[in-house]
């Protein structure tokens, strides 16, 4: 088993979650992660929706990939992604159907998501099954590991809650007699901005190589 | 085979659409019942927040069953029409010519009193506005409301779905004697009257747009609600 992460493959699962993260390194999928971290929920469901989107299409295409005709690649991928994001639409559907209304529109537009379609053109089409499904988890998993930390800073401090529930006293708030108030501007997507960017700029004061000169 | 040639690509694309298509149908056609389940789940809980009842997905049949103990269809002159009320689709009756449409009533009693349910449809700024009315049994001061959206802003118009905006509608008066008046929301702190709410800031626009969705509706159940 330890010989299927030795070397490269290990590369493979481990790097896009920090020095080649898709999110604060690629700047890939900015969108999706503005419009869903306004709670930790939603992130989290939306960081395993990719990542199971990114893993197998990684692979269906990696198993595929001596049998595309060139000319119609782009629309094979389209084709194989198009329908793993509608399966997990649909699953979301029948299985977590208050999240699948939260994620809204967002489920299907995984679609037009850059990094699965990037690791697919960079990756998949060019490397064996195997290390295209560890590249596949480890980019959602990349994606998904920001969109969780932007969400917990927005859901503490937008709506003092974590998962739902309650973590700042009531009686700080003023309403009650205290002195505290959420900060409206943290539910705002411009704010998911914000944080990305801090997250950038924390990553890179700890990581000097990834300066550009 | 040449695998760059006209007939591969086209054989290959046929077969790669044909069993992404059948995969497809399978997972949808499996899937299905949950879905609606899940669908009508969540219309019971709408329909039981209008009377001020908090279910969850799993009791919301069960409390559906206790409290509404009559459903009709009502059509635009007010008399009673064939049908199955819970199965009307407001969005799609939404679009109908008015005499055409089918007006479903919900009547729950709620400790020993009679409560009349009836949903509302709308636009708002950015979609449509939905939500159900709840009106006591004299068919003239509000009982409870409850409004859901498809895609409003965060924080200014989504603001209709919170308790503050719906717990001013209690007890206020659609109509000033025999004259419907519905219920205006007013902007700048200003609701005074029994017929008035205020407005969200910044949700202006949602505000109106709930505003014209109660005076449409009531004006489509007018002759329900005046067989007193």
């Amino acid at each position: 088993m330890s010989a299927l992460f030795k070397g490269k493959n290990g590369e493979f699962l481990l790097g896009p979650l920090s020095k080649n993260n898709p999110v604060i390194i690629q700047v890939l999928g900015i969108c999706s992660a503005l419009a869903v971290t306004a709670k930790l929920e939603p992130a989290i469901v939306m960081g395993l929706s990719v990542t199971a989107v990114t893993a197998f299409s990684n692979v269906i295409l990696s198993l595929l990939r001596n049998t595309i005709p060139t000319r119609i690649r782009i629309i094979v991928q389209l084709v194989v992604v198009a329908a793993l994001v509608i399966i997990v639409d649909q699953i979301l559907k029948a299985y977590a159907y208050e999240v699948s209304k939260q994620l809204s529109v967002y489920v299907g537009l995984i679609i037009t998501n850059c990094i699965i379609m990037g690791r697919i053109e960079a990756f998949a089409l060019a490397n064996k099954p195997w290390p295209s499904l560890l590249d596949g988890i480890g980019n959602g998993i990349g994606y998904g590991m920001i969109l969780v930390i932007v969400a917990f800073f927005r859901e503490l401090l937008g709506s003092g809650s974590l998962f739902g529930c309650r973590v700042i006293p009531d009686s700080w708030y003023i309403a009650n007699g205290g002195c505290y108030s959420n900060n409206g501007l943290l539910i705002m997507p411009a704010m998911a901005l914000i944080l990305v960017g801090l997250i950038i700029w924390v990553h890179r004061s700890k990581n000097k190589d990834l300066i550009e000169k | 085979m040449n695998k760059q040639g006209n007939t591969y690509t086209f054989l290959y694309s046929v077969v790669l659409v044909v069993i992404v298509a059948a995969l497809l149908s399978i997972v949808s056609l499996s899937l299905q019942p949950r879905q609606n389940e899940n669908r009508q789940n969540e219309k019971r809980q709408n329909i039981l927040s209008a009377i001020h009842v908090s279910s969850t997905a799993d009791n919301s049949a069960e409390l559906f069953r206790r409290y509404i103990k009559e459903q009709f269809i009502i059509n635009a002159k007010g008399e009673k029409v064939e049908g199955n009320a819970f199965d009307v689709d407001i969005a799609k009756q939404f679009k109908q010519n008015a005499e055409k449409r089918e007006l479903p009533v919900f009547v729950a009693e709620v400790d020993g009193a009679v409560k009349y349910i009836l949903p509302v449809y709308g636009a708002g700024l950015w979609g449509p506005i939905w939500g159900y009315l709840s009106l006591n049994g004299d068919k003239q001061t509000v009982y409870g409301t409850f409004f859901d959206h498809q895609g409003e802003t965060p924080g200014l118009g989504a603001e209709i779905t919170s308790p503050n905006f719906n717990n001013q509608f209690k007890n206020k008066e659609i109509f000033s004697g025999d004259l419907l008046t519905s219920i205006r929301i007013l902007k700048g702190g200003n609701a005074t009257g029994k017929n008035e709410v205020d407005a969200i800031s910044g949700g202006t626009i949602t505000s109106q747009g709930v505003e014209a969705m109660l005076k449409n509706y009531l004006s489509y159940y007018e002759p329900f609600l005046k067989q007193r």
